[in-house]
């Protein structure tokens, strides 16, 4: 492996994402164990001027050297194609060996153009970086299920990292970043696939959802359509989140946007109490990075209950009122 | 009238347990069975009712074994009218040589009359989870993509109206075809397959071709489970008599509010 390690850092309304600071840590271990190897940023778009700040802060701390920030009029509206066109202008700029981003789906879908421009390999979602020369990664298939050692021999080489893989740390030498914009050259074909605009969300609480500190699950074992009431009794008194199995959502009994799993969401909360959830590997790839896992399961076989940290063996309808109801009595 | 050719892949199942064949290479699927990845099964979806709306027929194509033609009839007896199976040994192959295969066959029968204005595929394999396949197969026919789509409408004049998820809301996109389409499930239900729509599967002919290309590869090393999970689950207790012990743990956690 040759070259700078380049990441493509996304933020929101705020700041760089979680993420992508997952990911620029994942980077910039892979830069030390290359040996002297830079770490290098692309941001893509204008942003406001107290986000600029805080990103090159959060950039600094991670230890990159260069930001290369790519502007143009043409970036108000995301496209793809338009945003691969930047990160590919500044993996050449910066002679990147390895080009990164975080595995959200913006993140896979325009490293998928950046490793088809670069006519290079893509690993998506990697957990770890087992060698340098050659590089071979970790990266998971089967929705997490099982980890694929993956050798990339092209170069530069195109990873994209899973979401919570990697635990944020700062670089033990920060960097004042330096800033090298620049306007990436796009052509009209790069504008075909951009956004055209952008309906209300409906009540939708995907977002909620992520970023829930207590999720109450719910499977097969809710019943029916109407057997959420407890479930939903306990989310409030929770100030939690509801996600809900893909059996609940292809029965119709719930809506798809609190689906938790490989199809779903992937959530990270400080307890997941997985209620009647046999625990299938569809499921287990979107609750595995709960910090505590309570299962409530008629099944103690259940691999749900198996991979828990805690149990309770009984019906979710006789067990989760009588939680409810002691979380009345205490709270008063 | 819109064309449409879906793209789908024989994959494990992923409801049991996960073992490994001997050499690590692969996923040992022989108890649990095969099945189309739930992004695929929306693909198809999608692709019967852009059919259906514009007089169009639906193709179904996948690259694999022969195993692959029992993938291929679940989609027929849901509703697609033709078929392609690409013959391949697809544990040879990376998502690049996926594309590179399917792009020629599809120029191939474009060569020979039967053009597709619209090809979908799954945002990303169940097993594999390369996330790229569809974009590859855009890049290498020239045409638009998009990825993580959850609708499509063809409008009269031959658009592409497509949505999907964005971070602030539904994002709406128009794209000209023909265009690649990587569908991502959530906006619709597959339909199940009815007992005749089965009868006329098994009757539909499947056109078979030889893989066009030599496959480069994946990078595969070896696949690992990971480390198992100490087996510490502890037991809070059984029924309602448990409540108040799942209280404690609540509190312990810092998760209640004061």
């Amino acid at each position: 492996m040759s070259g700078w390690v380049l990441v493509l850092v996304e933020t929101d309304s705020l700041e760089a994402t979680e993420t992508s600071l997952e990911t620029l840590t994942l980077a910039r271990g892979l830069a030390e164990r290359t040996g002297p190897v830079e770490l290098h940023a692309v941001l893509v778009g204008t942003l406001d001027a107290a986000v600029r700040a805080t990103v090159l802060a959060q950039l600094g701390d991670q230890g990159v050297t260069v930001v290369h920030h790519a502007q143009h009029d043409e970036l108000a509206a995301y496209s793809a194609a338009a945003w691969a066109s930047a990160v590919a202008g500044a993996a050449a700029a910066s002679s990147a060996g390895v080009v990164l981003a975080a595995g959200t789906p913006r993140g896979s879908e325009i490293m998928a153009h950046v490793a088809t421009r670069l006519d290079t390999t893509m690993a998506a979602q990697v957990v770890s970086v087992a060698d340098v020369d050659p590089l071979l990664v970790s990266r998971q298939v089967m929705g997490g299920a099982v980890l694929e050692l993956m050798e990339l021999e092209a170069t530069p080489a195109v990873i994209t990292v899973a979401g919570h893989a990697v635990e944020i740390t700062p670089a033990e030498s920060p960097q004042q970043s330096e800033v090298r914009e620049f306007t990436p050259e796009l052509i009209e074909s790069d504008l075909v696939g951009r956004v055209v605009r952008v309906e209300e969300a409906e009540a939708d609480d995907t977002a909620a959802l992520a970023g829930a500190r207590v999720v109450v699950g719910a499977g097969r074992g809710a019943g029916s359509a109407n057997g959420f009431g407890d479930l939903l009794e306990l989310t409030d008194l929770l100030a939690g989140a509801l996600g809900v199995s893909r059996v609940v959502t292809s029965l119709g009994w719930r809506p798809h946007h609190e689906q938790v799993g490989q199809t779903g969401s992937r959530i990270t909360p400080d307890i997941y109490i997985a209620c009647g959830i046999s625990g299938a590997i569809q499921h287990w790839a979107g609750c595995s990075s709960a910090k505590t896992i309570l299962a409530i399961n008629t099944d103690e076989d259940a691999p749900m209950v198996t991979k828990a940290h805690y149990a309770v063996i009984g019906d979710l309808h006789e067990v989760v009122p009588a939680i409810n109801e002691e979380l009345r009595r205490r709270t008063g | 009238m819109a064309n449409v050719l879906v793209c789908i892949k024989r994959v494990p199942e992923t409801s049991g347990e996960i073992l490994l064949t001997d050499d690590a290479r692969d996923i040992d699927a022989r108890h649990v069975g095969y099945t189309l990845s739930a992004h695929d099964e929306c693909a198809v979806e999608l692709a019967i009712s852009v059919a259906k709306a514009t007089d169009g027929e639906a193709t179904v194509l996948s690259l694999g074994s022969d195993d692959s033609v029992e993938q291929i009839r679940d989609a027929l007896a849901v509703g697609c009218t033709a078929a392609v199976h690409v013959e391949a040994d697809g544990s040879a192959y990376g998502p690049a040589d996926v594309a590179a295969a399917i792009a020629e066959v599809v120029r191939s029968r474009e060569a020979g009359g039967t053009a597709y204005d619209l090809i979908l595929v799954g945002n990303d394999a169940a097993d594999t989870g390369d996330f790229q396949v569809g974009v590859r197969l855009a890049y290498a026919l020239g045409r638009p993509v998009l990825t993580g789509i959850a609708t499509v409408e063809v409008t009269a004049d031959g658009r592409a109206i497509a949505k999907g998820k964005g971070p602030e809301g539904t994002e709406v996109f128009e794209l000209p075809l023909p265009a690649v389409i990587a569908v991502q499930e959530g906006g619709i239900e597959p339909r199940y397959p009815s007992i005749p729509g089965r009868m006329k599967a098994k009757r539909t002919p499947i056109e078979t071709v030889a893989s066009p290309v030599q496959p480069s590869g994946n990078g595969r090393v070896r696949l690992e489970l990971p480390p198992a999970q100490p087996s510490v689950v502890e037991i809070l207790g059984t029924g309602p008599e448990a409540a108040g012990a799942v209280v404690d743990l609540l509190y312990r956690l810092g998760v209640v509010a004061k």
